[in-house]
């Protein structure tokens, strides 16, 4: 019985869980050699074909991209001329993992000194590649076995969260990793909870844990007071789930019958196929940033046209507002984004880089003009300070219609509206009256408002987007859009937390953009809040 | 030893030879039992057109000549088939030209 070990870390994603712990291996992990070539060829042997199949089920769910690069893999997988290096050293004595990192290392340094951004992007796919078979190596592979459990490891990538079996509950617990990874969102959508930053987690004999996401608390060995306190907490989290619940499929109204609009905000297109498009209103942010990972190749016209067809088939005659590309911040993609901006919140981001990537910029406003012939489609332009940045991104627009146009491609203008994160358009919003529409993204709002960086645990206090300075530029912009008939909305995360909605509502907001898994939730605080 | 069939192609692809032509290149070379090899001049060096490995680490690029050869009982099917595909720029239009 080992004492409880109680971490503090960073709430990534609510919920509470209890349950036994499925520890990931990293990258080193520890392989026993056998000392006998034979044997370690037969594993090396069985951990690649077991690498591929894994690929092979993770294709078959898999769209666009996504699949393209796990077919990618495989195509690696069963190349002899990989394999075949990894194999000669097994015979001269290496064991099985050292000789295939060598092997795949050595390729992987050809990618990575290449002066082409899209083989070097490459050398991702390569170490993903390379992993995956390790992973089989030492014997910790599968996911088998961690449906309903913790998974703690250092850090999570995406494909490793959609492989996992979430049905039976479960939560993450990572040593690294970011509140605002893209495994923090997916976790978030999903309900899973969620903890980073934990640091050291060390293994030596914990076999249960326990987890609160919003705390951002991890207790290896629960003793058990903890452990009756985890199943209390459980049990009013399902409670208010249950009390919850009913308000799912019915439409957001206030209490005195009010409709309030509500959307949601996605990140990942995967997101939606768990997601009842009955349940809201129509999708109010898209980030399009799935399709620009960091480390893969931009994508081009066709596979976005392709991705946002997806998006609207979904959503049937529902609105859906695609975000135009919004990196740079906190959000790197190598090959696009600077490097070495002092302050990269404050640099080149969201529209300013667009229209600094005028050739990236164009393919997407074509995708996004060709993708509208099939459903109600919106682009809203990120980072906007300035009126002369949306005048230029409407200009562009107008020659993609135009060259569109030129060429026979059928093809719609979609309504052009902005992000109003900036302070200065928050402040002065009727510079950019020709917008079709506004979108209040309250989390980089609030942290240019209140000076207070969003990662920045020292001043996370600080970062308050119910401070009255945060509320009175929400509801100066929502009078304004309805003075001037200007549709405006909220997409951060606080329209997500119920102890927000009233101060939203009174701030004048009648559309709110939410997260998928808070759907019932606001609904459900929504109902309670009185209006005259 | 018989001889060689050949042919040569002119790379349209935006960004090269990537990964997914890369895949779909190898993948068809495959589904021959000759030898097919690629090489960026025709006096070579020639690589395996089957080993997605070595038709990644050519880093061909955009608007470069790719050599074809083949040898075996199916070699003239295999040149005609990868130019076929090349010039169809990998098949990545279809859903470009559908829709349009």
């Amino acid at each position: 019985m080992r004492h409880p070990v109680e971490l503090k870390g960073r709430p990534a994603a609510d919920g509470i869980f209890a349950g036994p712990v499925f520890f990931l291996s990293t990258a080193d992990a520890v392989r026993q050699p056998s000392g006998d070539p034979a044997i370690e060829r037969r594993d090396f042997d069985a951990a690649v074909a077991a690498a591929i199949a894994g690929l092979g089920a993770l294709v078959a769910g898999a769209e666009g991209e996504g699949a393209d690069m796990l077919a990618f893999q495989i195509a690696l997988l069963e190349d002899d001329a990989l394999l075949a290096p990894a194999r000669d050293l097994i015979g001269q004595g290496k064991p099985a993992d050292i000789a295939w990192r060598k092997t795949v290392d050595a390729e992987i340094v050809g990618y990575e000194m290449s002066d082409d951004d899209y083989f070097r992007a490459r050398a991702a796919d390569l170490k993903d590649m390379r992993d995956r078979v390790l992973r089989q190596l030492s014997g910790t592979g599968g996911l088998g076995s961690q449906a309903g459990a913790i998974l703690i490891g250092d850090d999570v990538p995406p494909s490793l969260f959609l492989e996992a079996d979430w049905s039976k509950g479960g939560a993450i617990a990572l040593r690294q990793g970011s509140p605002s990874s893209h495994v923090a969102i997916l976790a978030r959508a999903r309900g899973v909870p969620m903890v980073v930053g934990l640091g050291d987690i060390i293994r030596d004999g914990h076999s249960e844990a326990a987890i609160d996401g919003a705390a951002g608390l991890l207790i290896l060995s629960p003793d058990l007071p903890q452990k009756q306190l985890w199943s209390a907490k459980a049990d009013a989290l399902s409670a208010r789930r249950d009390r919850e619940a009913p308000f799912l499929d019915r439409p957001a109204r206030l209490e005195n019958g009010t409709p309030v609009e509500l959307l949601i905000n996605v990140a990942e297109p995967e997101e939606l196929a768990v997601l009842d498009p009955g349940h809201c209103d129509g999708i109010g942010l898209m980030r399009s940033e799935f399709l620009f990972r960091d480390g893969r190749p931009l994508p081009d016209e066709e596979m976005q046209y392709r991705a946002y067809r997806r998006l609207l088939d979904w959503a049937g005659d529902k609105p859906v507002t695609i975000r135009t590309l919004d990196i740079g911040g906190d959000k790197p993609v190598k090959g696009l984004t600077p490097e070495g901006e002092r302050n990269p919140f404050l640099g080149l981001r969201g529209v300013r880089l667009t229209l600094a990537r005028k050739d990236v910029f164009t393919a997407q406003l074509r995708a996004l003009a060709r993708a509208a012939m099939f459903g109600n489609l919106k682009i809203m332009v990120p980072m906007i300070t300035l009126a002369a940045e949306l005048d230029e991104t409407a200009a562009l627009l107008d020659q993609v219609m135009a060259d569109l146009a030129r060429d026979g491609v059928a093809a719609k203008r979609p309504p052009l509206g902005i992000m109003v994160e900036v302070p200065a358009v928050a402040v002065a919003p009727e510079f950019l009256a020709k917008a079709a529409f506004f979108s209040i993204g309250s989390n980089d709002l609030t942290q240019y408002v209140m000076a207070a960086g969003r990662d920045e645990a020292s001043v996370a206090a600080l970062g308050d987007p119910s401070h009255p300075a945060v509320l009175r530029l929400i509801a100066h912009v929502a009078n304004f859009g309805r003075e001037r008939g200007i549709p405006v909305s909220l997409c951060g995360d606080m329209a997500s937390e119920p102890r927000h909605l009233a101060a939203l509502i009174a701030a004048g907001l009648r559309t709110l953009s939410v997260s998928p898994a808070s759907i019932a939730r606001v609904k459900a605080a929504l109902a309670e809040i009185k209006t005259n | 030893m018989t001889d060689w069939t050949s042919s040569s192609v002119v790379i349209r692809h935006k960004v090269g030879l990537h990964a997914r032509p890369s895949v779909k290149l190898t993948q068809l070379a495959k589904s021959f039992a000759s030898t097919v090899q690629i090489a960026g001049t025709p006096e070579g060096p020639w690589i395996d057109a089957k080993s997605i490995v070595k038709v990644m680490a050519m880093k061909v690029k955009q608007d470069s000549t790719l050599y074809l050869r083949a040898r075996g009982g199916d070699a003239a099917a295999a040149v005609t088939a990868l130019a076929g595909l090349v010039e169809r720029d990998f098949d990545e239009d279809k859903a470009h030209a559908a829709s349009g």
